[in-house]
């Protein structure tokens, strides 16, 4: 396969995503990145790897996502000047990954934003914690932290920091508005309070237990990067799955996407002052976990999703169940939406709320559910399905009002699509084994993984050493594309409409900080 | 307003009697009396994620669901540390977080409780320590009890606000 205008070779990866790979120049690399941003293509992840031991430089990984699938490239760097261009004019969510790289290998970009991002007092800045040569459990004296924010001067501006620790039972990070009034004009935000080392975890695990790390990058989002890492590591083994494995795969993301939305709509309506809410869907949340832990032993079931295969397995009797409780669920989410549109005060508060147009969901990139809020099409259940989406025909959901009042609509049709898909995956079910065995992986080139979680693409991007260890593996989570986007969503709401708007994004912290 | 009301009786009371093991059962019981005569008010709890996966949270989100009925029991959710006895604590602690963990815990007055809840608050579990986890809950500040699993489960964490209240020698700051 040839790209037309650049003449490099592009070879397809083998595993279950459609991925094709090719190394690149400098010059190749922008001039990909500008070619896929004109035809409407999107970023997907930018990161670095450290191949001193092997050939003496660095690499730098960008995935970008076009219509057929994703493109891997693979950037070359000396160990003397590792540099590489900025892509951050093309899309803007590169910003935030390229000063990451910064602090965790030292490769960079000339120019661009040079503050730190996940590097607040624990290491120095000299430091480059994900160089191979740097040991995992080196600690360093505590530095001074003077993040220098972005400061809003002019008549009556003033200041709010909110955090790391917020009011109520939610991950930590630091929002900084600027605010004139009660109106926000701009808002700063700083993460990286829970990075703990993660992608270095990785390269200590086996490579056929690293998916027990992965499911815990987001708890939330378990089964997506649980499946994902696995996808990644069978497609180094050149295996596939068995149909039923796949197809209980996908019955667990769609629980685990049922559970998200279940909980996030209920907070939804706390947060614009309808306790009830929260009550009624915590209630029908705190069924469905219920039931998973009686039907696949855990509440939440991190660790279902193993290389080649699944760890649970379904009876006649335990189908039967889940078969049984989807239609009084289906009935109960109904009635609540119900109640939902028809609360005058619950609406006056979702309707025009936190807006990102459609125009400046793609100049900024924004994915998943939040994206298909803001009239982005893409859902990967439905443009590259890998088995058994291939087979179940997801119906995409889309609306382009982007504010609070479409989030919450987009949620409450894509968890009847969930049950809808439950229904199709149990009523045909394929027999076959839960596990194959899998072949040793391959070490030459790297797999991925790419699965639509509850809020939008997760990738993990996997590379297995000689002796059966993990060498690196990197996961991204969609909140790198969406966390700067909720700054612009706040522009002109109040102060006290921010918990309402940043519950409508629901963005992983834990998933970014890494 | 009339669904909303419709909804509400027809769903009725949904609250169990949370079931905990021998030795926390029996406190459990007489919890809401136990609480009132000693603080005359609520238990205030307040929690701090120090490098959590976010697991932890959803069960602690469901522990605060209607079937597990908390403030029945004399044990309510506190926003600011400074109306706190208790003090959840998920994750590792990543040292991105000591600071801000230090200073919840200073916050908090005295006598107070730390309850660490999940494996990666008994001693950094899968995470472990590194460059950038300093490990379990301990390792920063006092802890009265650990709650196992991963996540544990809503009772499991339960049974660890009791277990740390009803310590002999409970730590009082
Ligand atoms: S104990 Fe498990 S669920 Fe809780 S923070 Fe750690 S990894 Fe996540």
């Amino acid at each position: 396969m040839k790209q037309s205008q650049t003449g490099i070779s592009i070879q397809p990866l083998p595993g279950a995503a459609a991925v094709r790979y090719a190394c690149v120049s400098a010059t190749d690399l922008r001039k990909i990145c500008e070619e896929t941003g004109a035809a409407k293509g999107t970023l997907q992840s930018i990161w670095a790897c450290d191949e001193r031991d092997r050939d003496g430089g660095f690499r730098l990984w960008v995935a970008l996502a076009d219509s057929y699938g994703l493109l891997l490239l693979e950037l070359p760097m000396t160990a003397e000047n590792p540099e590489y261009p900025d892509v951050s004019d093309l899309f803007p969510a590169a910003v935030r990954l390229q000063r990451a790289n910064r602090d965790l290998f030292g490769v960079r970009v000339n120019g661009g934003d040079y503050r730190p991002w996940l590097r607040h007092a624990a290491w120095p800045e000299d430091v480059f914690p994900l160089r191979r040569d740097h040991p995992a459990d080196t600690v360093y004296p505590e530095e001074a932290d003077r993040y220098p924010f972005v400061r809003v001067t002019g008549e009556g501006v003033h200041e709010i920091a909110v955090g790391p620790v917020h009011a109520g039972t939610i991950e930590p990070g630091h929002f900084r508005f600027s605010v004139v009034g009660e109106k926000v004009l701009r808002l700063e935000e700083r993460l990286g309070y829970v990075h703990k080392g993660i992608e270095k975890r990785f390269e200590s695990f086996a490579i056929f237990e690293g998916q027990r790390l992965a499911a815990r990058v987001s708890g939330d989002t378990a089964v997506a990067f649980s499946w994902a890492y696995c996808m990644a590591l069978e497609g180094l083994c050149g295996t596939l799955p068995n149909q039923r494995a796949l197809w209980l795969r996908a019955l667990l993301l769609e629980r685990e996407r049922l559970a998200n939305h279940l909980g996030d709509l209920g907070a939804l309506g706390n947060d614009a002052g309808f306790a009830m809410g929260l009550v009624q869907f915590s209630r029908l949340k705190e069924d469905l976990l219920r039931t998973n832990a009686r039907i696949f032993g855990a509440r939440y079931p991190m660790d279902a999703v193993l290389p080649g295969g699944v760890a649970v397995d379904l009876s006649n009797s335990g189908r039967r169940e889940l078969l049984n409780a989807l239609t009084p669920l289906e009935n109960e989410i109904a009635v609540l939406q119900g109640i939902y549109a028809d609360h005058s005060g619950l609406q006056d508060r979702f309707v025009g709320t936190g807006r990102i147009t459609s125009a400046l969901a793609v100049q900024l990139g924004l994915q998943g559910l939040a994206g298909r809020a803001s009239g982005q099409a893409g859902d990967l259940r439905c443009d590259h399905p890998c088995a058994p989406y291939d087979q179940l025909g997801v119906r995409r959901v889309i609306l382009t009002a982007g504010d609070v009042a479409a989030r919450v609509a987009v949620r409450f049709a894509e968890a009847q699509e969930s049950m809808r898909l439950c229904r199709l995956i149990l009523e045909g079910l394929p027999s076959g084994e839960l596990l194959v065995p899998l072949q040793e992986p391959a070490i030459n080139r790297p797999g991925i993984g790419w699965v639509e979680g509850w809020r939008g693409p997760v990738m993990v991007f996997l590379q297995a050493t000689s002796d059966g260890r993990i060498r690196r593996c990197h996961p991204h989570d969609p909140s790198w594309q969406n966390w700067p986007v909720l700054e612009h969503a706040i522009i002109g709401n109040i102060v006290p409409d921010f918990p309402l708007i940043n519950k409508s994004f629901n963005l992983s912290y834990s998933g970014v900080d890494l | 307003m009339f669904r909303t009301i419709k909804q509400i009786a027809r769903v009725g009371i949904i609250t169990e009697t949370a079931k905990l093991s021998g030795a926390t059962l029996k406190h459990y019981t007489t919890l809401q009396r136990d609480i009132y005569s000693v603080f005359g008010r609520a238990l205030g709890v307040r929690h701090v994620d120090a490098g959590s996966c976010n697991g932890c949270e959803l069960e602690i989100h469901a522990l605060n669901n209607a079937y597990y009925n908390l403030e029945g029991l004399g044990i309510r959710f506190v926003a600011s540390p400074r109306q706190a006895d208790l003090l959840l604590v998920t994750g590792p602690v990543s040292r991105n977080m000591l600071a801000a963990l230090h200073q919840t815990h200073d916050a908090m007055p005295e006598p107070k409780w730390v309850v660490a809840v999940g494996a990666c608050g008994i001693d950094g579990g899968i995470f472990g320590r590194n460059y950038a986890s300093a490990g379990g809950v301990d390792a920063v500040i006092p802890v009265d009890a650990w709650v196992p699993g991963c996540p544990p489960q809503p009772e499991a964490i339960l049974e660890g606000i009791l277990a740390a209240l009803v310590k002999p020698n409970a730590h009082t700051g």
